[in-house]
């Protein structure tokens, strides 16, 4: 590393980036080898020395205590006191230090503000005031765009680059190649562990994916046009709150017909995950409504909704997905154990369970040791095949699949597309929710794209990725201007609407993602969402 | 505490409509001052419910007409409740419930005093006064230890065994030195022993806090009991006649009214359970040392990374808790009684519940321990008059009221939020 | 749907035969991934059976000698978990302070430390009289007493005395297996009961209610006692429950509120006309009817009752459900990830409840134990002991398995008829009893301890899981 230099550390998921500048940080010891400061070896016992010999670190989850104002966050650790062995706090220094750092890098950021009221992105400057309040030279940021709008994400390489002009080394941990292009001055690739190569911004996308993954990997998914058929799945008005009672879920319509994939873009936290959890009956719904089938299921409980024939794949899989002390065969009839041949009455059948285990791990190359395994002992891959599986083997109208492939070695990535893909040309309906937009530009038939708790726009597969990607940031093109005519529209024959937002003030969403003409449902429109609302 | 619900069923017709969280409480009092005002006030007698300024039916009184005070304190009652139905600005809200748990108490009150054998239509102020503080003292340090404990991220349940241990050693080595001082510092080395297995088990081997807080609690009920009918009771002199601290008396402060006799003619333990009370409240909230106990409360992985010694926090709060659980246990056998067995007697409990209900912070936690010394004592005067209200209900109230505490129904209550997690590095 | 492998295929996953599952369930990763690497070769092979000359059998994956014996799996198990080694030297352990206590709260035998240099074998004489003649009299109470068998061979006493600590042990250890269970059910769906304790005291005085207040005939009696204590239990189980499923309020500091709750409900119970003795100004009630009380099993000199059948009969039904019922499955599901539980459909909302009720059932027929039993047979403030308390420490010890929870109980049911005699002939308090549980408990949750002391290698189950409760 170099003064004034911004080195961006590049690798998949899991390869290794963390541990290495955790290690950097002095948080865990290097079990061999060295770290050298100025030429100098250093031993780092823990971040304060790291801190000491001028290492900051942004961590890929923020090192806040939510309840804490911006100065307290700031000052820990550090603090300055006066009242000699009373240790009183001077909270007035505290404040002025913030103010004035966040002036002179342009931050903005309040220093009375309590962390757990601030949007991410602030959150995320108090984490960098923080590093440099203490005087860093190096400043690590560990994934820092992953919870980013683009918007924010752009805010960040600004700063990114006014702290370079101040002479601050940058060490930027991604899995972004755009942005390392767009910042970067030199890439370190690693994989596995260990340091593949070293490339200049100069190099093209490809060279580096492939660094990345060590062999040429092809973000298209091998499918057959669609052939949509009944719609499956119609939301109409559908509102929602998160965990703090905020309005997370705005006014949402959308369909989905059996034989087709429609994937839901979006940067995390637009309200996709709160979308799928009311449709799965895992959250209140607050006004709007949810069919399948033709059928109402908002209000209904999990249990009911899974029975009426939805197979969801939820999106944190080691929170949601499994439970991982129990094995393999148990979790794979985890929400069918109650189920003949599983269970019948109070009682449940466990050569049953072992029987079907084993076709299972058969069928969906789940590796494990044993279906009586736990499952926590399995790959992050291998322990989302054991999902998949558990929601694909039994028949299906609806197939959600909410950030399918998450930490999912390249291997299974393609197993799941693949097994998705066939689920979708046996006729079911497709949701896929993906964070990953060449993953939704890869699987989805239609693409519906989610900002702050709406769908922005409806678009087809082939729509290029910036168009996508403006609308993720919530910029629509012109209303006035239907996009219909310029989307090539050879995936879905009944022609995807494009972004229409009608830029609403309240829940009047216009005909998006109601392809017109298919919709057997009632006819509902803006006025009934009102109604509820 | 995950105060978090687990919502089941997605129907959900959101309450956050008419009946806020403050109506409803609006309601409840309400109904409760209706209540006192009708079955109350039928109650009471004519009698004049006299409560005295002194330590008997003596000298100045604050007098009403039974029925009349009743259903005047009632209806006061009723009166808050119905502005908070009414939907008041949201900063009346805490006045307004004090008002109307008051108005209901006082009613209460004035039924029973009233209602009293005649000769004892009195309620002596500085005798209740007293006693509330008195009986709220263990559970004042218990909750102070627990604050210490649990806003480093500590689950202390051990409470009744700090208390206990520091009874039986302040009582032991007191009796055996003779003097108080060498009580106190043993009894504050008990409950400090307690601590230190709870720390060494919960921190260093990660043992689950609850259940070690409660085995601890078994062990100390154990050990003391053996000790106590192995040595205590076969050599009283010996063991278990401990010499008692003094009152001592404040000048000036002691003369107030009511206040001066109650509290300032009182011994070393009431005003060091007084000035730790605050003194921790300021450490707490002020210092470096309370900076860091909190992050290490609340996110213990964010401290770590700005080089706050996570763990060492931790054992150097929970051993001072213990110290300070310790000196909460001496109250009992270095000023009042002698050591009997399990003489804490689930006290340490109602501390824990006392720091919950004062919501982890040192001021609520002592505002709880005067509240539910006040019911304990209040039991006992009510047991002295006859009263038709068993003193068995009114012990159970420190107890009904946490669990509508944690329940939501007086207002959120949030633990810190790593309270009860060990910390493993990395 | 069985759809061929695309994508990669994996050749070796023949599916695991029962040895293989067997084997898989004895130890993690590492051993599973031993029998996999053999088994890929001969798919019936033990780990241990490289014979060539068995034969080859490619064809055929389960073979019924391929199943290890019961004493092969006892003795892997045994190594492979090592709770058992940690237990005993636990157990040691907690002897050893025990009777460093003793001396140390002897004066006349601390009295010869203070010339130990000068005579040693005074202090270790009087030491080795003091603690042998205590653990001793500790074991003739709980388990056997030689005198009393040597008085039957040579005719001087009836068989009764011979079998006498048998029966004192399982009189103390029927309760406790109720309690141990209650809490261990909880401790396995996520909860932590720390209200054994109430919910034993709610089910004790319905129970002894049903008892005396109801004119029933012998057998429907005491079958509506004990449902009547059940449910005593089931109701005080229930509060809890419905609060965290409703209000998320924490089920520990409401389980310990309502312990009290229910002694002091107790306490004001007894002295109500028609509850309380006629015949006595204290606090205690009526006597249970004689038909309401469980019966004997070793006439009328022994107490051992008939409320040890059911303890064991509660253990298997336990045992059942947790492993085999579908309830056990969502129980077991929302201890272990209650996200993923209600994700899977699971109501884990209705699953605290029914837990909290269960285990209210549990402790609520361990207080009937204590009042339809031989130990009492009216309500005093002190009717239900501890045993709520000594449940959690029983459910611990059990590692919150059914039979093992069982076998705790034993040990504790020992320890309180042996410590009785302790107390009445060598004069060594009835708390130290108490001292070794909670000593035995603390070692048993912190084996890395119990490790150190004895310098074991390196466990390979790195922690046991005593803890599952998640703080507040």
């Amino acid at each position: 590393m170099e003064p004034g230099e911004i080195h961006a550390l590049l690798g998949e998921n899991g390869a290794g980036k963390s541990t290495l500048m955790n290690v950097l940080y002095g948080l865990y010891q290097p079990d061999e080898g060295e770290i050298l400061v100025d030429g100098t070896p250093l031993k780092l016992k823990g971040p304060s020395d790291a801190i000491a010999a001028g290492i900051g670190m942004v961590h890929q989850h923020f090192m806040l205590v939510p309840v804490f104002t911006v100065a307290e966050n700031v000052m820990l650790g550090a603090e300055q006191t006066r009242g000699g062995i009373g240790g009183f706090l001077d909270r007035r220094r505290a404040r002025r230090e913030v103010a004035e750092v966040s002036e002179r890098y342009n931050l903005r950021v309040d220093p009375d503000a309590v962390i757990e009221d601030l949007p991410v992105g602030i959150q995320q400057r108090v984490e960098i005031v923080k590093a440099l309040t203490r005087e860093v030279d190096l400043l690590i940021l560990d994934e820092p765009t992953a919870v980013l709008t683009p918007q924010e994400t752009e805010e960040l390489l600004a700063v990114m680059r006014s702290l370079k002009a101040a002479g601050k080394s940058i060490v930027f941990i991604t899995h972004k190649l755009g942005e390392v292009k767009a910042i970067a001055d030199r890439i370190t690739v690693i994989r596995r562990g260990k340091t593949v190569g070293t490339a200049s911004p100069e190099a093209s996308r490809d060279e580096l994916a492939a660094l990345m993954v060590g062999r040429s990997v092809r973000l298209t998914v091998d499918k057959a046009p669609a052939q949509p058929k009944e719609p499956v799945l119609e939301v109409t008005g559908l509102v929602v709150d998160d965990d703090r009672q905020c309005r997370a879920v705005d006014g949402v319509d959308l369909t989905v017909h059996a034989g087709e994939v429609l994937g839901v873009a979006g940067v995390q936290g637009n309200g996709q995950t709160e979308l799928i959890e009311a449709i799965m009956g895992l959250r209140p719904v607050l006004a709007g409504s949810v069919s399948l089938a033709g059928q109402g299921i908002h209000g209904w409980s999990t249990k009911k909704v899974l029975r009426a024939g939805v197979g969801y794949v939820p999106e944190d899989r080691s929170v949601d997905g499994l439970v991982k002390e129990f094995s393999v065969a148990e979790n794979l009839v985890l929400d069918i154990y109650d189920r003949p041949p599983f269970g019948s009455g109070l009682a449940l059948k466990p050569d049953a369970i072992a029987k079907s285990a084993r076709e299972r791990i058969e069928q969906f190359d789940v590796r494990t040791p044993s279906a009586d395994a736990a499952v926590g002992t399995l790959s992050g891959g291998n322990q989302q095949k054991v999902i998949v599986a558990r929601e694909l083997s039994r028949p299906l109208k609806l197939f959600i699949a909410a950030q399918p492939t998450r930490g999912v070695d390249v291997g299974s990535i393609e197993f799941i597309h693949s097994r998705v893909i066939r689920e979708r040309d046996i006729g079911t309906a497709v949701l896929v929710v993906s964070s990953e937009l060449d993953e939704v530009i890869g699987l989805a038939d239609r693409i519906a794209v989610m900002y702050r708790g709406r769908i922005i726009g409806v678009v087809g597969p082939d729509t290029p990725r910036e168009e996508i990607g403006l609308l993720m940031a919530g910029i629509t093109p012109d209303a006035a201007t239907p996009e219909n005519a310029a989307t090539p529209t050879a995936a879905t024959p009944d022609a995807p609407t494009a972004a229409t937002t009608g830029d609403t003030t309240d829940g009047t969403t216009g005909p998006v993602g109601d392809p017109d003409g298919t919709t057997a449902g009632p006819a509902t429109e803006g006025p009934v969402n009102e109604d509820k609302a | 505490m995950s105060t978090m619900a687990v919502p089941d069923v997605a129907v959900a017709p959101v309450d956050e409509g008419f009946w806020t969280r403050n109506r409803k409480i609006g309601a409840v009092l309400l109904a409760l001052g209706v209540l006192a005002a009708v079955l109350f006030g039928a109650l009471a007698t004519d009698q004049q419910a006299r409560f005295t300024l002194s330590e008997d039916s003596a000298g100045a009184a604050l007098a009403v007409n039974g029925t009349f005070g009743a259903i005047l304190f009632g209806v006061l009652a009723a009166a808050a409740g119905a502005a908070l139905l009414a939907g008041v600005p949201k900063r009346w809200f805490t006045l307004l419930l004090g008002v109307g748990v008051v108005g209901f108490v006082l009613a209460f009150l004035c039924w029973q005093v009233s209602a009293a054998p005649t000769g004892q239509n009195f309620m002596p102020m500085v005798n209740i006064l007293r006693g509330t503080f008195i009986l709220a003292l263990p559970l004042i340090f218990g909750a102070l230890a627990g604050v210490l404990c649990e806003r480093s991220g500590v689950v202390n349940v051990a409470i009744e065994g700090q208390l206990l241990m520091g009874a039986f050693a302040g009582a032991l080595f007191g009796t055996m030195s003779g003097s108080v001082w060498v009580g106190l510092v043993a009894a504050a080395i008990g409950g400090a022993f307690i601590s230190l297995l709870l720390a060494v088990f919960a921190i260093h081997y990660l043992v689950d806090q609850v259940v070690m807080g409660i085995v601890l609690n078994l062990l100390a009920v154990g050990l003391t009991g053996f000790l106590y009918e192995r040595l205590m009771q076969t050599d009283t002199a010996k063991y278990n006649q401990p010499p008692r601290f003094s009152n001592w008396e404040i000048p000036l402060l002691s003369d107030i009214p009511v206040i001066g006799p109650a509290l300032f003619r009182a011994n070393i333990f009431l005003y060091l359970g007084l000035i730790l009370v605050l003194v921790i409240h300021i450490a707490l909230f002020r210092t470096r040392w309370g900076l860091r106990t909190r992050a290490v409360g609340e996110h213990p992985t964010a401290a770590d990374t700005l080089g706050v010694k996570v763990l060492r926090l931790r054992y150097f709060n929970v051993l001072l808790a213990g110290l300070v659980a310790g000196v909460g246990g001496a109250s009992y056998t270095l000023a009042l009684y002698t050591f009997t067995k399990n003489m804490i007697g689930g006290k340490g409990f109602i501390a824990l519940a006392a720091l919950i209900f004062g919501r982890w912070n040192p001021t609520g936690a002592l505002l709880a321990a005067l509240f539910f010394g006040f019911a304990d004592q209040l039991g006992t005067y009510l047991g002295a008059i006859n009263s038709v209200i068993p003193s068995q209900f009114l012990a159970m109230l420190p107890y009904l009221a946490t669990i509508f505490a944690v329940a939501g129904l007086v207002g959120k209550v949030r633990a810190p939020a790593a309270d009860g997690k060990p910390y493993i590095k990395g | 749907m069985t759809i061929p492998n695309p994508g990669a295929g994996s050749p070796d996953k023949e599916p695991a035969s029962e040895a293989q599952a067997a084997q898989d369930a004895l130890d993690n990763a590492e051993r599973a991934e031993t029998a996999t690497a053999t088994g890929a070769e001969t798919a019936t092979a033990t780990p241990a059976a490289g014979k060539p000359v068995g034969k080859p059998a490619p064809g055929k994956p389960t073979e019924p000698e391929a199943r290890p014996s019961l004493g092969q799996l006892f003795l892997a198990n045994l190594w492979a978990a090592n709770t058992v080694t940690v237990t005993v030297l636990a157990l040691v352990l907690a002897i050893v302070v025990g009777a460093v206590l003793m001396i140390i709260s002897d004066p006349e035998v601390l009295a010869t430390y203070s010339y130990i240099t000068a005579r040693p074998a005074d202090a270790l004489n009087a030491s080795w009289t003091l603690v042998s003649e205590g653990y001793a009299n500790l074991f003739k109470g709980s388990v056997f007493d030689p005198e009393a068998f040597s008085g039957w061979l040579n005719g001087s006493n009836g068989w009764e005395p011979v079998l006498a600590p048998i029966s004192e042990t399982l009189t103390y250890t029927a309760p406790l297996v109720f309690t141990g269970l209650s809490v261990a059910l909880a401790f396995r769906g996520g909860l932590f009961n720390i209200g054994a304790q109430g919910q034993a005291t709610i089910g004790v005085i319905l129970a002894a209610l049903a008892g005396f207040l109801l004119p029933l005939p012998p057998v429907l009696h005491l079958i509506v006692a004990v449902l009547a204590g059940a449910l005593g239990g089931a109701i005080w189980g229930f509060i809890p429950g419905i609060l965290k499923a409703r209000a998320g309020a924490h089920e520990v500091i409401n389980t310990i509120m309502l312990n009290y709750i229910a002694v002091y409900f107790l306490s004001w119970l007894i002295v109500q006309k028609g509850i309380q003795d006629p015949g006595r100004t204290d606090a205690i009630s009526r006597s249970v009817d004689g038909s309401a009380q469980l019966p004997r099993l070793l006439g009328d000199n022994l107490r051992v009752h008939a409320g040890i059948l059911v303890a064991v009969l509660a253990t298997w039904a336990v045992a059942w459900l947790l492993n085999r019922s579908t309830l056990g499955f969502e129980l077991r599901a929302v201890g272990a990830n209650p996200d993923a539980a209600r994700t899977a459909g699971i109501s884990v909302t209705r699953t605290y409840v029914l837990i909290m009720v269960f285990a209210g059932i549990l402790a609520g027929l361990g207080g009937s134990n204590m009042v339809l039993g031989s130990t009492a047979s009216a309500l005093t403030p002190l009717v239900v002991a501890q045993i709520g308390f000594d449940g959690i420490l029983v459910a611990l010890l059990g590692r919150v398995k059914p039979w093992g929870v069982a076998l705790a109980a034993l040990l504790f049911g020992a320890l309180q008829a042996g410590g009785n005699r302790m107390q009445s002939y060598s004069g060594i308090s009835l708390e130290l009893v108490t001292v070794l549980q909670a000593l035995i408990v603390i070692f048993i949750a912190a084996p890395a301890l119990v490790k150190a002391i004895f310098q074991l290698r390196a466990a390979r189950a790195a922690r046991l899981h005593t803890s599952l409760a998640k703080g507040w």
